[in-house]
């Protein structure tokens, strides 16, 4: 037996001695997996030679109950696919069914479910930086993101009566009206929430084992990404200026002042995992000064005077996409003039953003996979369905 | 572009392999042996640039055919393009277009799975969502649940 | 031990039965294991998160099934899932709790009817001690399952024979 290194090398490479690929199974129950995925690595030493996804631990056959269920009762599955980002999971299939239909909303209607909207990525994009915190190493940022993010969960609820699935936006308008003083919680909320952002910034973004950890790690090209399909931060995290909401505008967009951000590649490479994770917090800003846009021109009205009496779009399909916190969420609807649907497919952001994960692993150790896998930020109920 | 002029410019590129246009949707009807060369012309193409896959979703048209319809954009147009291509629920086989978007590949392993059509020349076509010794296509409109699965009982 | 607090100052003692102690002991440590499934897992985050605060009751995450109590199934448990919970749970060490958080895994929540690959009910797989309701339960409910649990603890006895509970 050799007994250094360079022996070592030198008696594998002529092979005297033999090595051999290990296959080592992470998840479906991995604390750093967020949910029930598995990925079977296949590893040379600690280096990743190649990942192999098993998905499909939470397929809830979203599709099978769109067919078998009446046009506004597929709204609560809906929710139940990105569990984290509910609201905006509504207003995709509801724009979708609106568009089928020729339904114009009120203004009101616009205003609340855009407000809606917003809260909810902030609160997503928390999950997401905590989460990502944590499987780094970092518990403390975790806590402070959950705490603020109650905050928005508290508005929801005094709205609507839920706390994650909410079922809020209908064909047409919403559920309900927003509460007394719903301008004034919201207001107050973003003034509570903007110093958090920087909090953030000094404990986790700009912290040295946190850029050491994450910078140079997981990169994407921007060609690979368009060629994958990626969206949402994971696109833009990439360098790649590209969001629904300003370039395939939906909704009321286009009435405000706000950037797109894109990552620059500040502490590495453009498209590593720090860039994906900055473009996020940096949007949480941007989604602030939205909301705050959209309280000042808030409009009196009333929002059930669009939804219809009788769905049953007329016999055609349409495919509606909405920038959701994670990407592109596109719902692919088949009218045939009946009150159910006769096909629903959504097209999950997470599900096409994990597609790269084994383009992005190769050649990193395993530590890193966890941070690729956080960054990316999947939420397993959509990447399922 | 619009889907008119798309469809005319194809049609000039490709005269012989019979490309329809579908006006109620709008959409470009294309054969299963030709998705591929299509799929390449359109995302290589200087006036068409399709380089992102938006979706790609298998349907059960319930008339025996099965669709599988490919919606597309254009990063550097933005524009958008619709394709279909149908084929017989008894002989579900079309090509894929796996290599041409990479994103595909998980598409294709999708309708597979839960609608059933065989994409010719997948690398990797595997179920994906239900387990590997599932038996059956669930999205298929004629679809019966199964009464257990490895012992477990499936309906309520 | 609130009854006990500053109330005997120099080295008493105090008499109890061994299962008193023992069971004490353990309610207040009740090791979950760090596994969710779904939407639910969510609100099982925010009850440990700062708000809810679960930790205040002795619990404490721990990956690994062998070091664990208690295994919460939070959330929808699919026929693909079904046998890795089966599998999880055997390898937790005697003795061991599972509590069902959510409709789903009570009874398949609202994929009971045309769920085609959702298990009706974790029960069906793994014997369950506290069945939590709500879509998603709320996370002062699940500290309410928590409770109940612990109440069953409380009355178990790890020293008599066959004292009917698995
Ligand atoms: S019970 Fe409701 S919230 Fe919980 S996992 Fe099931 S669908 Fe999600």
């Amino acid at each position: 037996m050799s007994e250094t290194l360079e022996a070592l090398q030198e008696d594998i490479a002529a092979g005297r001695l033999q090595t051999d690929e290990l296959v080592l199974n992470m998840g479906p129950q991995h604390p750093s997996t967020h949910g029930v995925l598995r990925l079977e690595l296949v590893l040379d030493g600690e280096a990743v030679v190649k990942v192999i996804p098993h998905l499909g631990y939470l397929h809830r056959c979203f599709e099978k109950h769109a067919e078998a269920m009446t046009y506004p009762q597929v709204i609560p599955y809906t929710d139940r696919m990105d569990y984290l980002a509910a609201m905006n999971n509504n207003h995709g299939y509801a724009l979708a069914v609106e568009r089928l239909m020729g339904i114009e909303v009120p203004e009101r209607v616009e205003y609340i479910r855009i407000i809606m909207a917003e809260l909810q990525r902030i609160a997503s994009h928390l999950v997401a930086i905590g989460t990502f915190g944590m499987d780094i190493g970092a518990f403390t940022p975790f806590l402070y993101c959950f705490r603020d993010r109650e905050y928005i969960l508290d508005i929801f609820e005094r709205t609507c009566g839920a706390r994650l699935l909410y079922n809020y936006m209908w064909v047409g308008g919403l559920s309900h009206d927003v509460h007394d003083g719903f301008e004034k919680d919201v207001a107050e909320f973003i003034r509570k929430f903007r110093p958090t952002i920087k909090e953030v910034n000094d404990l986790l973004n700009y912290n040295k084992i946190f850029i050491e950890r994450t910078a140079n790690v997981g990169v994407l090209p921007p060609d690979v990404a368009i060629s994958y399909g990626c969206s949402g931060p994971m696109l833009r995290g990439s360098g790649v200026d590209f969001d629904l909401r300003r370039d395939d505008p939906y909704s009321i967009y286009d009435r405000f002042d706000w950037e797109v951000c894109v990552g620059k590649g500040d502490a590495g490479t453009v498209g590593d995992c720090w860039d994906r994770h900055m473009v996020r917090v940096w949007e949480m800003e941007q989604s602030c000064n939205i909301i705050e846009q959209a309280l000042e021109s808030f409009p009196e009205g009333d929002i059930t005077e669009a939804i219809p009496k009788r769905i049953r779009p007329p016999k055609g399909e349409i495919y509606t996409r909405v920038e959701n916190p994670r990407g592109e969420l596109g719902y692919y609807v088949i009218s045939d003039g009946s009150q159910n649907p006769f096909r629903v497919k959504a097209r999950g952001p997470s599900f096409v953003n994990l597609s790269v994960i084994d383009e992005i692993s190769r050649g990193h150790l395993i530590a890193d996979i966890v941070a690729i896998l956080g960054s990316v930020d999947i939420v397993l109920g959509e990447v399922d369905r | 572009m619009e889907h008119k002029e798309i469809f005319d410019h194809l049609t000039a590129l490709f005269p012989e392999t019979g490309l329809e246009f579908d006006e109620d949707v709008p959409c470009i009807v294309v054969p299963p042996a030709a998705i591929r060369d299509v799929s390449l012309q359109v995302r290589d193409d200087e006036m068409l640039q399709f380089d992102f896959l938006m979706c790609l979703s298998g349907v059960d048209n319930a008339d025996g055919t099965l669709g599988v319809v490919y919606h597309l954009h254009s990063v550097p147009l933005g524009h958008k393009l619709t394709l279909k291509v149908i084929v017989p629920a008894d002989n579900p086989h079309l090509q894929s277009v796996e290599r041409v978007w990479r994103t595909a590949d998980w598409h294709e392993r999708e309708a597979y799975d839960l609608v059933g059509m065989v994409f010719d020349g997948h690398r990797d076509l595997r179920r994906i969502l239900n387990p590997y010794d599932w038996e059956g296509h669930p999205l298929r409109k004629d679809y019966e649940v199964p009464e257990f699965y490895n012992g477990m009982k499936v309906p309520y | 031990m609130g009854l006990l607090d500053k109330q005997f100052d120099d080295g008493n003692i105090v008499l109890t039965s061994v299962e008193g102690v023992l069971n004490w002991a353990r309610l207040c440590s009740l090791w979950q294991m760090s596994f969710g499934l779904a939407c639910c897992a969510i609100e099982m985050m925010a009850a440990s998160a700062s708000h809810n605060d679960i930790m205040r009751f002795g619990v404490l995450p721990r990956p690994s099934p062998r070091q664990c109590d208690v295994m919460i199934v939070a959330g929808t448990v699919t026929l693909k899932m079904a046998t890795r919970v089966k599998r999880l749970y055997e390898q937790m060490a005697e003795p061991r709790y599972v509590v069902s958080m959510g409709s789903c895994s009570n009874c398949g929540g609202p994929y009971w009817e045309h769920g085609y690959h959702v298990l009706k009910g974790v029960d069906r797989v793994v014997p369950v001690d506290v069945y939590v309701p709500g879509c998603p339960p709320r996370p002062e409910a699940l500290l309410e399952g928590w409770m109940r649990l612990q109440e069953k603890v409380r009355d178990f006895s790890l020293v008599k024979k066959n004292n009917g509970t698995a």
